[in-house]
Formats: structure tokens, C-alpha cells, sequence
């Protein structure tokens, strides 16, 4: 993909030297920004008439339109119980710190592995090198649905001193850590290769391990491409629903994706006001994320769209 | 608070598990004599990487390929029987036909979509355009299952004679028309594209921050060398803009491809493969969980496979592209 390649693709910044548009001087065509106005309006009409109706009570919910709160005569109606309910009945508390637990190993722990492979595979020279790479890159695309009927036998044979592995969070890591592992090296490889070689060979002259070149060099020059991989695998896990409901499935260990799914949306007869607050508990995390790291986000997501 | 505790312990444990097994890595191939310090090194730093996508990709896809030759419960082989009754079902080539409609028109909608939004904002002045951008894009941060929150709240329906709380029964009930189950219309793919609509909230954000960095980097003196000779804005787009950004374009489009190949849970949260919105993730996943056969999962995963295997020699083209370029 093109995309992978030009990680730097950004929302605001223009092409230096650029000369100037004629948007930059003179106001838009007023049809140009009525679209504009319809089009914004149309993507958030939806998200807001569900954010209002977490805040309703059941009976306000259910009995009419979220569009009637609107209306100054009946904002006295509103209520946080429904979040109560939702974190404390519908058990979304423990939820939330399921999804964190799986999210946060499940983003480290490749990162680690993936760059010291990277590392490897950019600033040592060994044989077999460069076709070791080739086929990592080629089983970038390669769908996560190809380990799950094999990996759920091998789990359901795993029983290590009475601790079940299927269901449990390592689980969940370990599928993760090789589904993002291709991606993750591949994006750090290209990054390392950028990085000044002088630098690197005269820690080398100094007397520097590659350990040592590895964690106090390479790592941290590595920052801006490890941030956008963070992001990116982060909300996948964070937003994943699939591997969760195949190798964890409902029950203690369940993130929120599987608990909103199976504990509200499945449930006839959650009312809209419990769903509605369920959905907003899942996306706060990954919209502060969003809204605080706009930009490693738009990178991390262009280079990771195309990931199995 | 337990519960909290124990989640944390087994967070450190798995992190710091990982950060000990290089240190171990590192101290054998210090332990190992002069040279083959430097001949070993490279393949430790390289081993767990290596393993993870063994073990979690090349094994499994192998296994996968094996499991779809056999039969239900693995226990022996049926040769080629599990696709043959799969494509004899109707109810498979059924989800076919749905898999079919999302790959003609989620990813070329997206294109457009992005392509329209993208051409939009960038007239405005920079500070409109980013709020607007802020605002289409964001739906990207967020589940499926978040946006189904949102979604199946818009496609609601309430029996006639009550009241609508659902946006688009709401709307029609005021032109007092009755109120329409979206999700159940099976007629033309009806439920399938309003499916398609929350994908697109969904994923248009992405093709247009893409193609709006093309479009931005589109040198300004061609358009308006076009404007000179008298192009109006259409055609300028269409013949100078359009051709300098087909790549970003195609790969947009292969892009969101590949993800609808792959739709898994929009269709399973929104209707679970109801009247006929099944498609293969999710006909996988009923082979698997409802009807526990591992051949047929196994088999529809070989299809996906398949279909996949094009784009997977086009990543491969463009990265030799890439390198060659160095």
C-alpha cells in the first residue's frame, strides 16, 4: 500500500512553500458551505441524539423521542442513574477494566518484540535476512480469521497446573501480539532506516552492545513511529469484538465490546436509556484518545488500515 | 477492588514476562564465544517475533486449510465435500450475494463520499475545515458495537400508533406514513444498505483524510493552468485534479475493500445475519459457534483467504516498488 509507505500523511499541515489556495484568501461559495454544514450535521445528528438519551429516564426514553429534550420546558428530567446501572448491573465496571487489561499488554508487548526485530533486521547483517522480511510483509493482509479454528483446539487442550488458558487475558495478548506483529515491524523497519547511520555506528566505535544501542538509542529515536503504532493498535484492541467474543467470550473476563453487546444490545428489553449510556461508556476511551492525539492517530490508522 | 488488583498483577506479570525474555535472550548470546556472539545475536533478537507469526499465522493457516478437508469435528477427512455443500446451500450462496452487494458499493461509496467531503472542506478557510474534518473523522475512533449503540437507535421501530423514538420512523411518521422495520427488508438488499450507511458513518472519515492530503498536494499552477485555458470547475477536477490522485484513490479503495471482505461486527451487532444480511465473517463465525462445524468455518475462511491472496501480490508489488526506489 502506498498508505504504509507515507506514514506522515497529516490533516492540517500543507506542503512547505506551497503558494496559496484561493481558500486562503477568499470566503468558500455559500453552497459549498451549506453542504459542508449538511454533511457535519448528518454525521453528528445521530451521536448526539444517543449521548442526550443516556442522560433520560427509562419512562423519557422509551415513551418519546430523544429530539423532545430539546425543548428548555423539559431539561428538569435529566439523570445519571442510567450510567450507575449500566457500570454497576450490567457489570460495565468490570468490563472497563477488562478492556484495559487486555488492551495495554496486548499493545506493549508487540512493540517490544516488533522493534527489536526491526532493530535486527535493519542494523545487523545475517543470512536469510532480507527473505525473512519479504515474507513478513506479505502476511500483512492475511485475515485473523485463519488462526481461529485451529488456535480455539489448541487453547481447549491448554490447561497449564489447573489454569484454564482459553478465556484468559494472556489469551487474548498472544493472538493479538501475532496478528499486529507483521504490521508493527514492518512500520518500524521503515522508520529505523531513516535514522541517521553515523549516530548508530559510532556508539558502535565507542564500544556500545547492540542491547545498549538498542534501548538508549534506537528506542527512543524511534518515538513518533512507536507512538502511531501504540495508538492505532491500542484502539484496535480496545475496539475489537471479534477475537474477544471467540477467545474470551461473556463471563468475568468479557471487555466492554463483549459486555455492551451481550449484557445490553442482546438483552430484549434494556431500555433505550441503559444502551445508549452502555455505547457512550465504550467510546469515551477511544474519543480522548482521539481528540488528544489526533495526529499519531490519523498516521497509525493510515499505516495500519490494511492489517489482518 | 480484588478483581482490580488480580487484573493488574496479571498486567505487570505479562509485561514484565516480556521484558525478561529479551534480557535472557541477550545474556545466551553473550554467553556464546567471540564470533558466534555476532553470528547467533541476530536470530535471538529476531526469534520471538518470528515465533508469534509462526505460531499465530503460518501454523493456523496451514491448520485452517486442513480443517476445511475434513468434517465437523475434525476427526476425518471428507476431501473437497464442505465447499461442495456449502456452494450447493442456498442459504451460503445467499450470503454470498449480500458479501457481493457490500463489495460493490461500500468501497466505491466510500471513495466518492471521501472524495466529496475532501473537495468540500479544503475551499474552506483552515480553521472551518479542520472542525469539519474533526467531525466526519471521529466515528473512526469508535467501535462497531458503539456505533450500533447509535445506529440501531436510528433504525428502531416502535409498533404503529406509538411512539416513534427512532429517528428515521420518527421522520417518515410525520409525513404520517407508517412506521417501516429498516432492518427487516430483505427486498433489493434494503436492510443491507442501511447497513452500508453506518458503515460508511463509520469509515468515510478515513478515505477523506487520505484523499484530502492528496488533494492538498496536487500543485496548484496545473489547476489553475487549467482555469487559463478555460476549463470550468468540473472539468478541472475531473482531468487535472482526479488522474494526480489515482493512487491515493486506488488505494483507498483496496483499502476499504479489504476491510468489507472482512466485516465482521456491524452485520453481527446490528442484525446478526437476519433476513438475509449474513455475510462470510459472520456465516463463520455461525459455523463455528452455533452449528459447531469446524469444516465449514474452516472452508469459509479458505474463501476469504482466497479472495484476499490478490491484494496480498499487490502489497507485495508495491513494497519491491518501494525498495527499488530507495
Amino acid at each position: 500500500m502506498t498508505s504504509t509507505v507515507q506514514p506522515a500523511t497529516d490533516v492540517k499541515v500543507a506542503k512547505p512553500g506551497r503558494k496559496l489556495r484561493s481558500s486562503d484568501i477568499t470566503s468558500a461559495h455559500w453552497s459549498v458551505k451549506l453542504a459542508v454544514v449538511l454533511i457535519c450535521f448528518f454525521w453528528l445528528v445521530p451521536a448526539i441524539g444517543t449521548l442526550i438519551t443516556s442522560f433520560r429516564t427509562e419512562s423519557d426514553a422509551n415513551g418519546s423521542g430523544w429530539w423532545t429534550a430539546l425543548n428548555p420546558a423539559n431539561w428538569g428530567g435529566f439523570t445519571v442513574s442510567n450510567y450507575r446501572d449500566a457500570i454497576v448491573d450490567a457489570k460495565l465496571g468490570d468490563a472497563l477494566i477488562n478492556s484495559f487489561a487486555i488492551a495495554l499488554p496486548a499493545t506493549f508487548i508487540p512493540i517490544l518484540i516488533a522493534a527489536f526485530a526491526a532493530y535486527a533486521f535493519t542494523f545487523m547483517r545475517f543470512p536469510g535476512r532480507d527473505v525473512m522480511f519479504l515474507v513478513i510483509v506479505s502476511l500483512l493482509v492475511v485475515p485473523n480469521f485463519v488462526a481461529m479454528v485451529p488456535l480455539l483446539q489448541l487453547y481447549g487442550k491448554l490447561n497449564i497446573g489447573g489454569f484454564k488458558f482459553a478465556g484468559s487475558f494472556p489469551a487474548v495478548w498472544l493472538f493479538h501480539i501475532g496478528f499486529g506483529m507483521s504490521l508493527a515491524i514492518y512500520l518500524f523497519r521503515n522508520y529505523m532506516s531513516t535514522l541517521p547511520m553515523e549516530v548508530i555506528e559510532s556508539a558502535k566505535v565507542d564500544g556500545a552492545s547492540h542491547y545498549a544501542t538498542f534501548y538508549r538509542l534506537v528506542l527512543p529515536m524511534s518515538t513518533p513511529v512507536l507512538a502511531s503504532f501504540a495508538i492505532f493498535q491500542f484502539l484496535w484492541v480496545w475496539n475489537d469484538l471479534l477475537v474477544a467474543l471467540v477467545f474470551i467470550g461473556p463471563g468475568a473476563n468479557a471487555p466492554l465490546t463483549v459486555a455492551v453487546r451481550n449484557n445490553l444490545i442482546g438483552q430484549q428489553g434494556s431500555g433505550w436509556n441503559l444502551v445508549t449510556a452502555g455505547g457512550i461508556l465504550t467510546m469515551i476511551v477511544p474519543i480522548i484518545v482521539f481528540l488528544a492525539l489526533q495526529r499519531y492517530f490519523v498516521r497509525g490508522l493510515t499505516a495500519g488500515s490494511v492489517k489482518g | 477492588m480484588i478483581k482490580l488488583i488480580n487484573t493488574l498483577l496479571t498486567v505487570v506479570a505479562g509485561v514484565g514476562a516480556a521484558l525478561v525474555l529479551f534480557w535472557i535472550l541477550n545474556k545466551i548470546a553473550e554467553l556464546l564465544p567471540g564470533r558466534w556472539e555476532d553470528r547467533v545475536k541476530p536470530y535471538l533478537y529476531i526469534l520471538p517475533a518470528v515465533a508469534a507469526i509462526c505460531l499465530y499465522v503460518i501454523y493456523p493457516g496451514i491448520q485452517t486449510i486442513v480443517y476445511s478437508l475434513a468434517n465437523a469435528q475434525s476427526t476425518q477427512y471428507v476431501g473437497f465435500q464442505n465447499y461442495s455443500s456449502l456452494f450447493k446451500s442456498n442459504g451460503f450462496r445467499d450470503t454470498l450475494l449480500t458479501t457481493l452487494v457490500w463489495i460493490a458499493v461500500a468501497p466505491l461509496a466510500a471513495v466518492v463520499l471521501g472524495l466529496i467531503v475532501a473537495t468540500l472542506v479544503d475551499r474552506l478557510k483552515p480553521g472551518a475545515e479542520k472542525t469539519a474534518k474533526t467531525i466526519v473523522f471521529f466515528p473512526m475512533a469508535i467501535s462497531a458495537v458503539g456505533a450500533a449503540t447509535v445506529w440501531r437507535f436510528v433504525y428502531a421501530t416502535a409498533p404503529p400508533g406509538d411512539t416513534q423514538v427512532g429517528l428515521q420512523n420518527a421522520i417518515i411518521s410525520a409525513f404520517g406514513a407508517d412506521p417501516v422495520a429498516w432492518l427487516e427488508q430483505r427486498t433489493f438488499y434494503i436492510n443491507t444498505f442501511f447497513l452500508i450507511i453506518m458503515f460508511l458513518w463509520l469509515q468515510v472519515g478515513f478515505s477523506m483524510v487520505l484523499l484530502s492530503s492528496a488533494i492538498k498536494g496536487v500543485p496548484v499552477d496545473t489547476i489553475e493552468a487549467a482555469r487559463v485555458d478555460g476549463a470550468t470547475e468540473l472539468q478541472s477536477f475531473r482531468r487535472v485534479v482526479v488522474p494526480q490522485i489515482m493512487a491515493t484513490v486506488v488505494t483507498v479503495y483496496v483499502t476499504v475493500m479489504i476491510g468489507v471482505l472482512k466485516l465482521f461486527d456491524v452485520v453481527y451487532v446490528m442484525t446478526n445475519g437476519r433476513a438475509n444480511t449474513n455475510v462470510l465473517a459472520t456465516e463463520f463465525f455461525n459455523q463455528l459457534f452455533t452449528n459447531f462445524n469446524n469444516g465449514y468455518a474452516a472452508a469459509i475462511v479458505v474463501i476469504l483467504m482466497v479472495a484476499v491472496i490478490p491484494v496480498m501480490v499487490f502489497q507485495i508489488h508495491q513494497f519491491r516498488i518501494q525498495e527499488a526506489n530507495r
